[in-house]
C-alpha cells in the first residue's frame, strides 16, 4: 500500500475545486507530478503544491501501483477544498480534519473516510464505495444534482454525528447510515436503496418517494401528510440491517401518484 | 492559404447540389465577396483560400427550416433544468465564448455546434409576437448561424376575430403589420383553436369544433391563415402544427388538415434577386406540416399504439401541395417545447415529468417539459420508427425534410445519427434490435429497403428546407450569385460503406470544412472564426387605408393586453445585420428596393 501525504499549506480564502485529488490520478505519480495537477480557485487555475505539501516518503511511486494499493492522507483544514475523490473508482482517502463540499461526487469504488465533518453535496450521484464522515454531514447528503432525480445509485454513506437537510434526494439505490438526526425532507424523490436514520427528523420524510425503504429509529416530528399505515412489524430485518423493537409501517407518498411503493418504518412510542 | 483574401475555391469536390441538378459530379466552387461566382481571374485565383476537397463530398451549407433555438420557451427549458448544463460544458477559446446545456443548450453553444456540424442557416419555429423581443435577444446573440422566426398566430385573438367575421383582408392586413413590428419571417399556426381553449383547461379534438368565445374552427383558422399566406405571398407557406398533436390515432386529423388548403395557389410575391438555380427555387407547397411523426400516430390507446406514417405518407404521395418535417426520435435526453399548452399537459399526466405552463395573453401559450426516449419503451421506440417511415415512405424526397424538432424529438447533434439511419438500412436494423420490439413490429419501417443516396440527403437537408421557407433565392444551393455557405464532409461516395456506420455518423458530425460566406467557420468540428449572422424577417405591405382601419381595431382591444402599444413592436436595434424581405410591395415602390 502506497500512502500519499498531502498537508494543507495553511486557510483558504476562496474554495479550491480540487477533483483531482484522488488515488486513482495520485497511483503511479512522481511528487513533482503530484504538485503539478492543476486546481481552480475561482477564475485561476493553479498548481496543487500551492495549497498543499506532497509528501511521498511512504510511498515508492512506480508504473506498475495500482490506484487500489493507493492511499492519500490530508492532514490540515480542507473544509474549503470541494471535489476530494470526485469520480473515484478505487483506493482510499483519509481526511484528518473536515472535508469541504461535493466530497466523492459520482464517486465509484474505493472509500473515503472523514475524521471531522464534511460539506453539502457528500456522495452526490455517488455509484459506489464507501464514504464514511466521523463527525457531522451537511446538506443534500447522496442526492441528485439539481433538477435531477437520480441521486446516489450504489455504495454507502455513514455518518457518525448528524445530517441536515435532503438528504438521499432522488435516491435509487445503495444505503445511507446516519447515527444521528435529520432536518428536512430526507429521502425526497426516492425511488430505491435505504436510508436509516438512527435519532430523529424533523419534517419531509420521504417527501414524493416512490420507492425503497426509510427506517427513522426516533421520532418525526411532522409526518408527511402522503403517508398510509400499513401495519406494524417488530424487529424489522431491512436487507443485513436489523431494527430493534416495534416500527409502524407505512406506505407513500401517495402525494406523488395513485400506487407508490416507498416504505417508510418509524419507531413506535 | 491566404485566408484574408475574399476569394475561396473548392476544389475537386463531389459536389451534390439538388437545385442545380448537380449529383456527385466532380468539380470546383469558386466563391468571392461571400457569394458563389462561375469563374475567378486568374489573379484572383492566385490570391483565393484553396480548399482540397478531392475524394470528399462537397454540399451548400446546411439549412434547418425548424428548431426551437431562441425565446421564451426555449430559455424555461434552460431554466428548468440544471441538470442538463452541470455535465456538458464548452470551455472557452481565443475566439469562442464559453457555454453549457445537452439538449437546450446556451445561444454561443448552439450557434457553435451547428456550424461545426455544417448547418450555416437555422430558423426558430415558433415565436409568439408578445415574446418576439427575447426571440430577437437570442438570435443576436447567436453566433454564426443567419436566422429568422415565425410568429404564432394559430390562435391569435385579432386573427380569430377577423376570420370568424370573414373579413380576410383586415386578417392580411393585421398579419402584414405584425411582421413588420415584430420582424417576424413566416406564419406559424400551432393546435389551431385548441391552445384558446387551453385557458379553460381544454382542448379542441375535431377540425370543425368550434373553441370557446370566439366560435371558430381548426379548419376556418387553417384555411385562413393559409389564404392570407397567399394573398400576401409570403417567402414560406403556412407551416403547420396539427392539432391533437402526441395523441393515437391522429393522423387522420393531419391528413385532413393538409387537405384543407388544397386547391390554393402558391404564391411568392417577395421582391428579391434570385440566385442561378436550373430546377425551381420556389415553392410549392401551400401547407408545411411540422414534425410529421407527432402527427402521424395510428392506434386508439397507448396500448394498442402503432405507427400511421403508412396512411399519412399515402395521401402526401399523391399531392403536390405539401412538404412536412420528420420531427424525428433519435432517442435520449430531449426536452419538450411547444406552443401546443394542452399536448404538453397530457405528455405530463403521461409522465409525471417535470412540466412549465405559459399562457401569452390573447395570443397563444406554451409548455415545456424534460423528458427521456428510452430504446426499452415500446411507445419511444415506435415513434423513432415513424420518424425515419415520414421520410423513407414518402418518395419524393422534395416533399420531406429531416428534423428532429429541436429538441423536442431529439437534439440537433443527433442529425448525424439520422442521417445514417435514412442512408443505411443496416443501421436501422441495427437500432430495432436493441430496441423495444414494438418498433418493427408496430411499423412498417423493417419492410423499407429504400436507402437515402448522398444527393437526396442534400435535398432533405438543403435544398428542400430552403426552397419550403422561400431562403432558395440565396441558401440551400451553390449557384451563381448563391451564399457562398458550403461543407465539405470527409466521405467519398465512391468508396461509401454503409455498413460502417458509426463512421458515416462520425464523419456527417464533424465536416471537414463549415464554410459560411466564402469564409471558414469550422474546421474538423472546432470553431476557428465567428462571423456575425443576419436575421431574415418580412415586411408585407398592404392597403395603407385597410391597414388604418385594422389598427383602429387593435387599439381597441389593446386595453387587454398588459403592455402598452408603444411598448409593443420590437425595435430595429434587437436584430444584428437585418435582412427585410419586401413582400407585396406596390409596383412604383419597387425600384428603390435592394438587398
Amino acid at each position: 500500500m502506497a500512502e500519499i501525504l498531502l498537508r494543507s499549506k495553511g486557510s483558504i480564502g476562496i474554495t479550491v475545486e480540487a477533483e483531482v485529488i484522488r488515488p486513482d490520478i495520485f497511483a503511479g505519480k512522481k511528487r513533482e507530478e503530484i504538485e503539478g495537477l492543476i486546481v481552480w480557485q475561482g477564475a485561476r487555475q493553479l498548481a496543487l503544491a500551492e495549497f498543499f505539501d506532497v509528501d511521498v516518503s511512504r510511498a515508492r511511486p512506480s508504473e506498475e501501483m495500482k490506484p487500489e494499493e493507493t492511499s492519500i492522507i490530508i492532514e490540515g483544514d480542507v473544509s474549503r477544498v470541494k471535489r476530494i475523490g470526485q469520480g473515484m473508482k478505487a483506493g482510499r482517502i483519509m481526511v484528518c480534519g473536515s472535508a469541504g463540499m461535493h466530497l466523492g461526487f459520482e464517486m465509484a469504488g474505493g472509500s473515503i473516510l472523514v475524521e471531522g465533518d464534511a460539506g453539502a453535496w457528500t456522495g452526490m450521484e455517488m455509484k459506489g464505495g464507501q464514504i464514511h464522515i466521523m463527525g457531522n454531514g451537511a446538506d443534500h447528503i447522496g442526492s441528485s444534482y439539481r433538477g435531477s432525480w437520480r441521486g446516489m445509485t450504489g455504495g454507502e454513506i455513514l455518518i457518525d454525528g448528524n445530517a441536515r437537510s435532503q438528504l438521499g434526494g432522488g435516491m435509487v439505490g445503495g444505503r445511507i447510515i446516519i447515527a444521528g438526526n435529520v432536518e428536512n425532507f430526507c429521502g425526497i424523490r426516492q425511488s430505491g436503496g435505504l436510508i436509516l436514520v438512527k435519532g430523529s427528523a424533523v419534517r419531509g420524510v420521504g417527501a414524493e418517494m416512490n420507492g425503497g425503504t426509510i427506517a427513522v429509529c426516533k421520532a418525526i416530528k411532522q409526518p408527511s401528510p402522503g403517508f398510509v399505515e400499513t401495519g406494524r412489524e417488530e424487529n424489522a430485518k431491512l436487507g443485513d440491517v436489523q431494527l430493534e423493537g416495534w416500527y409502524a409501517r407505512f406506505t407513500g407518498d401517495y402525494a406523488l401518484g395513485k400506487n407508490p411503493k416507498g416504505t417508510l418504518y418509524c419507531k413506535e412510542g | 492559404m491566404a485566408a484574408t483574401t475574399n476569394t475561396t475555391i473548392i476544389r475537386n469536390g463531389y459536389v451534390f447540389d439538388p437545385l442545380n441538378g448537380i449529383n456527385g459530379d466532380v468539380s470546383d466552387i469558386f466563391i468571392k465577396d461571400g457569394k458563389v461566382v462561375s469563374c475567378l481571374s486568374s489573379a484572383e485565383e492566385r490570391d483565393a483560400t484553396i480548399i482540397d476537397a478531392t475524394g470528399k463530398t462537397v454540399m451548400p451549407g446546411g439549412v434547418d427550416s425548424h428548431s426551437h433555438v431562441a425565446g421564451a420557451k426555449v430559455n424555461t427549458g434552460r431554466l428548468m433544468r440544471p441538470e442538463d448544463h452541470y455535465k456538458s460544458v464548452r470551455g472557452k477559446t481565443q475566439i469562442t465564448h464559453s457555454g453549457s446545456g445537452y439538449t437546450v443548450p446556451s445561444v454561443y453553444k448552439q450557434g457553435y455546434d451547428y456550424a461545426a456540424m455544417g448547418y450555416t442557416t437555422v430558423f426558430e419555429a415558433a415565436m409568439p409576437p408578445l415574446e418576439a423581443r427575447h426571440t430577437h435577444e437570442e438570435m443576436r446573440s447567436t453566433p454564426i448561424l443567419d436566422m429568422g422566426a415565425y410568429m404564432v398566430l394559430g390562435n391569435n385573438w385579432f386573427i380569430m376575430r377577423y376570420l370568424k367575421e370573414g373579413d380576410l383582408e383586415k386578417a392580411a392586413a393585421y398579419v402584414a403589420w405584425m411582421m413588420r413590428t415584430h420582424k417576424a419571417y413566416g406564419i406559424k399556426c400551432v393546435n389551431p383553436a385548441g391552445v384558446e381553449n387551453w385557458g379553460w383547461a381544454k382542448n379542441v379534438h375535431g377540425l370543425d369544433e368550434p373553441n370557446i368565445h370566439f366560435e371558430v374552427t381548426p379548419r376556418e383558422l387553417i384555411r385562413g391563415l393559409a389564404q392570407v399566406n397567399e394573398m400576401l405571398g409570403l417567402p414560406m407557406s403556412l407551416h403547420l402544427h396539427a392539432n391533437n398533436l402526441g395523441h393515437p390515432g391522429n393522423w387522420e386529423i393531419a391528413r385532413d388538415s393538409l387537405m384543407i388548403t388544397s386547391g390554393l395557389d402558391a404564391k411568392n410575391k417577395s421582391t428579391l434577386e434570385w440566385a442561378e438555380t436550373r430546377e425551381s427555387a420556389r415553392r410549392r407547397q401551400t401547407v408545411y406540416l411540422a414534425h410529421a411523426q407527432f402527427s402521424a400516430y395510428g392506434g386508439t390507446s397507448w396500448r394498442d399504439f402503432c405507427s400511421g406514417a403508412p396512411d399519412l405518407a399515402k395521401y402526401i404521395n399523391q399531392v403536390d401541395d405539401v412538404v412536412i418535417d420528420s420531427g424525428s426520435v433519435p432517442f435520449g435526453p430531449a426536452t419538450t417545447m411547444t406552443g401546443d399548452g394542452p399536448a404538453q399537459h397530457d405528455l405530463y399526466m403521461l409522465t409525471g415529468q417535470k412540466w412549465s405552463n405559459c399562457d401569452v395573453e390573447m395570443e397563444c401559450g406554451s409548455g415545456v417539459l424534460s423528458l427521456v426516449y428510452l430504446k426499452s419503451s415500446p411507445v419511444h421506440s415506435v415513434q423513432w420508427a415513424i420518424g425515419l417511415e415520414v421520410m423513407l415512405l414518402i418518395d419524393d424526397p422534395w416533399k420531406t425534410i429531416m428534423t428532429t424538432d429541436h429538441p423536442n424529438g431529439g437534439i440537433f447533434t443527433s442529425y448525424p445519427q439520422v442521417i445514417t439511419w435514412l442512408m443505411s438500412k443496416k443501421a436501422r436494423d441495427d437500432t430495432a434490435k436493441e430496441c423495444h420490439k414494438w418498433a418493427y413490429d408496430k411499423s412498417s419501417l423493417g419492410s423499407v429497403d429504400r436507402e437515402m443516396s448522398l444527393y437526396e440527403i442534400a435535398v432533405v437537408t438543403r435544398a428542400n428546407p430552403a426552397r419550403t421557407i422561400g431562403m432558395a433565392y440565396r441558401k440551400g444551393h451553390l449557384g451563381v450569385g448563391a451564399d457562398g455557405d458550403v461543407t465539405v464532409y470527409d466521405i467519398n461516395p465512391e468508396k461509401l460503406n454503409l455498413n460502417e456506420t458509426a463512421a458515416l455518423t462520425a464523419k456527417l458530425a464533424r465536416p471537414d470544412y463549415t464554410i459560411k460566406d466564402g469564409r471558414i467557420v469550422a474546421r474538423q468540428g472546432e470553431i476557428v472564426a465567428v462571423p456575425e449572422g443576419r436575421r431574415y424577417y418580412c415586411r408585407p405591405y398592404v392597403d395603407e387605408a385597410l391597414e388604418k382601419e385594422m389598427l383602429s381595431d387593435v387599439k381597441d382591444w389593446f386595453k387587454y393586453y398588459t403592455v402598452g402599444f408603444a411598448n409593443y413592436p420590437v425595435p430595429d436595434k434587437y436584430l444584428k445585420n437585418p435582412v427585410a424581405i419586401p413582400v407585396n410591395k406596390p409596383q412604383e415602390a419597387l425600384a428603390q428596393v435592394r438587398r
